[in-house]
């Protein structure tokens, strides 16, 4: 008996060209931490603080870091669920942060978003199909018969059987479900979908399931992705570059290859080297394990704030903080490895 | 056989619902040596967490293992009193769970938690049962333990909480440690921490562990020996090496081609098993798997495989008619070389 084999496919190298489709700069989100009953503001919780990045089209960029440190928000700042407190969201060229709601309808369905939780981001009482044309039809992007057409193709197109659309979220696997998601985003014709840990709550015979899909999908309609994750596998499978971000700033970003090979980040150092590898003829090997928690980003550290955590960490870097330089791979750190 | 300190044999456990018993847990058996670490792997829902409960008898009204036995130095405890158990949990078995703040106490402080388990076990007066508590906290790391000593749970980090629990768990010396999914609620830089502090443990007190997750990075990482389940059943086990390089049920073979790795190259595709686990009410006749599984003969659909031997220690075992059969060809074949 031999390893299920699969088709090995090609994918054309990806190469960064032209302008992004999406730039963000200096972005903020403060939220505000209240207390008493007059409910005053006693502080902030810094989730993200002054971030920027660029995704080219077609490309799959990656965003890794410990719970907390942003991702989502940053990932919801990206489709405008959120208005960010401060920093700009360029899309397709257009200034999107300051968008009317008039205005931003335009572009909603250029923008899609795939949650972690397949069970709660589906509406119980909505069949498939309906959950599927409601934003066909809301954006008057179809009839109602070219809609229900439309959503049947969607769901071969993920892998569901066209009959399943007049069932309920509820009579569905966790995988079908995502699949579901992945559909729902997908209908509109979007240019960039921000897919917030879309596997982890998936079984990992699952997972590989969906994470091929999007790699499929990727490549039949030219999508670009944002994928937040949690699993360096998963992240490293599917992203072009990686970006890692540490409570509220991107303190490295790289070229997936280039990332795993050369660190220079000693947080990005430790993060890999953390992860547990599937491989018992590696166990034992030499770990960097950190010390301590994750702090407050109520009250993060002053100067890198890294600092608190890292094994290196000099006088400098209690001080000042460092900022992200580098062309093609950027890094933000007063020492950094190598 | 007094080498074993846990042998399992052939477990069934079933719950009692309005629409009759349902199965969880179908034939479980394997043998747990002092000191040794086994891990228990499988899709959710197949039973690894109602084994590990079978174990400590914390099924519930409605749970009961109705066959088969679970002998612990001797002792079935799925015979002895109810008065015979407790003294057994939390002593000589305990356990720590994926969400330590289901198991901790909210209202009331880490100290008290931790002194009424060594009291009552290692039958310690206040003020040692207290410098006691003060040492384990120690031991697992806990900065500043005195002052924690006095802090309620909620006021502690999640991976502060587990390494409570774990220091809550190993205070008696148990002999066997039974860990369900002790590490999937934390961050990669906090896991490593806490699956180090379980090496060191181990270690010093030669403590036996079951220790259950879905992270094949973690078993490789942790374990010695593998158990695979498969709706609610055993389909696999071997050494931990002997799994990795070699494993034999197509669902094992497919569960370890699907996590991306570090070493995945991103051209490759992940195997992926398709389909979703059956359900309890609705298993398939035959081998549990062979709606799943790409080589399913007739006999696969017929008959249900037993759980056999593959080589002379008895060290390897599986569940599928193919490696049965194929084990026989090779054992026949080395009769007419040899
Ligand atoms: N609506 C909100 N109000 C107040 N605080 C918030 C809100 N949303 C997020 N936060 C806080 O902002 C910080 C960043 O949260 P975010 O959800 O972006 O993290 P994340 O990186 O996605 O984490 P995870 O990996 O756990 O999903 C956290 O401290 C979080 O508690
Ligand atoms: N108290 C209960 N009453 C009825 N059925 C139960 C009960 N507890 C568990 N089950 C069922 O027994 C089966 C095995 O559950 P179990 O919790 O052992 O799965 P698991 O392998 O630990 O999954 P996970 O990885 O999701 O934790 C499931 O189908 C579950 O629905
Ligand atoms: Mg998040
Ligand atoms: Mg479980």
């Amino acid at each position: 008996m031999s390893l299920p084999t699969e088709i090995k496919i090609e994918k054309p190298s990806k190469e960064r060209t032209g302008t992004p489709l999406l730039e963000i700069n200096n972005l903020k989100q403060y939220y505000p931490i209240k207390k008493g009953i007059f409910s005053k503001t006693v502080g902030h919780v810094k989730a993200v603080d002054g971030l920027s990045l660029q995704i080219y089209p077609g490309e799959t960029l990656g965003l890794v870091g410990e719970s907390g440190c942003g991702k989502s928000t940053t990932g919801r700042a990206i489709v405008q669920l959120e208005k960010p407190s401060e920093g700009e969201i360029i899309f397709d060229g257009k200034n999107i942060s300051n968008f009317t709601n008039r205005e931003m309808r335009s572009i909603r369905t250029e923008l899609q978003i795939i949650f972690q939780d397949p069970y709660s981001s589906l509406n119980p009482r909505k069949r498939i199909g309906d959950l599927l044309s409601e934003p066909l039809l809301f954006h008057k992007l179809a009839t109602p018969s070219e809609a229900k057409k439309k959503v049947e193709d969607m769901l071969e197109i993920v892998g569901l059987p066209k009959s399943y659309r007049n069932r309920y979220p509820h009579e569905f696997s966790g995988g079908q479900r995502q699949r579901i998601g992945i559909a729902r985003a997908l209908i509109l014709n979007p240019k960039l979908i921000v897919c917030d840990e879309p596997v982890s709550a998936l079984d990992v015979s699952i997972q590989a399931q969906v994470l091929n899909l999007l790699k499929d999908l990727q490549n039949e309609f030219n999508l670009t992705y944002l994928f937040i994750g949690h699993g360096l596998g998963a992240v490293k499978y599917i992203s072009d570059r990686i970006a890692v971000m540490y409570l509220g700033n991107i303190v490295e970003i790289a070229k997936t290859e280039e990332m795993f090979k050369n660190p220079k980040h000693p947080y990005t150092l430790a993060l890999l080297n953390a992860y547990p590898v599937p491989n018992p003829h590696l166990r034992g090997r030499q770990r960097i394990v950190l010390e301590g928690d994750v702090p407050s980003p109520a009250n993060p550290p002053k100067g890198c704030k890294f600092h608190t955590r890292c094994p290196i960490a000099q006088s400098k870097c209690r001080e000042e903080v460092p900022v992200l330089t580098g062309v093609h791979h950027s890094v933000a750190c007063h020492f950094p490895i190598n | 056989m007094e080498e074993y300190l846990l042998k399992v044999d052939k477990v069934q456990t079933v719950f009692k619902t309005g629409k009759g018993e349902i199965t969880s847990v179908e034939e479980v058996s394997f043998q747990l040596k002092p000191g040794q670490t086994i891990g228990i792997v499988g899709e959710s829902g197949c039973g690894k967490s109602v084994t590990s409960l079978s174990i400590m008898r914390l099924l519930g009204k409605h749970g009961y293992v109705k066959n088969g036995s679970i002998l612990f130095n001797g002792k079935d405890l799925a015979k002895i009193s109810e008065a015979e158990m407790r003294e057994i949990r939390g002593n000589e078995i305990s356990m720590i769970f994926q969400e330590p703040m289901t198991s901790l106490n909210p209202v009331f402080t880490i100290g008290n938690q931790m002194m009424e388990g060594i009291r009552l076990h290692m039958k310690l007066g206040k003020k040692e049962a207290r410098n006691y508590a003060i040492e384990m906290l120690n031991s697992v790391g806990i900065p500043r333990s005195e002052a924690i000593m006095n802090e309620f749970p909620h006021a502690l980090s999640g991976g502060m909480r587990q390494r409570v629990m774990i220091a809550m768990a190993l205070s008696c010396r148990p002999r066997l440690l039974i860990a369900d999914e002790p590490t999937t609620a934390l961050d990669v830089t906090i896991q490593a921490q806490i699956l180090e502090l379980m090496k060191k443990l181990r270690s010093q007190s030669n403590t036996a562990i079951i220790l259950i997750t879905h992270d094949l990075g973690v078993v490789a990482e942790m374990v010695d020996k593998i158990i695979v389940m498969y709706a609610g059943q055993v389909v696999e086990e071997a050494d931990v090496f002997t799994l990795f390089d070699n494993p034999k049920h197509p669902y094992t073979k497919g569960l370890i081609g699907s996590i991306p790795h570090i070493e995945t190259h991103q051209e490759d595709r992940l195997i992926s098993i398709p389909g979703a686990v059956p359900s309890l009410q609705n298993m398939p006749t035959g081998c549990r798997f062979h709606t799943r599984c790409e080589f399913a003969t007739e006999r696969c659909l017929q008959e249900q495989p037993n759980l056999i031997q593959l080589d002379e220690t008895g060290e390897h075992k599986v569940r599928c008619w193919l490696a049965e059969e194929e084990a026989y060809v090779s054992r026949e074949n080395k009769e007419v070389f040899v």
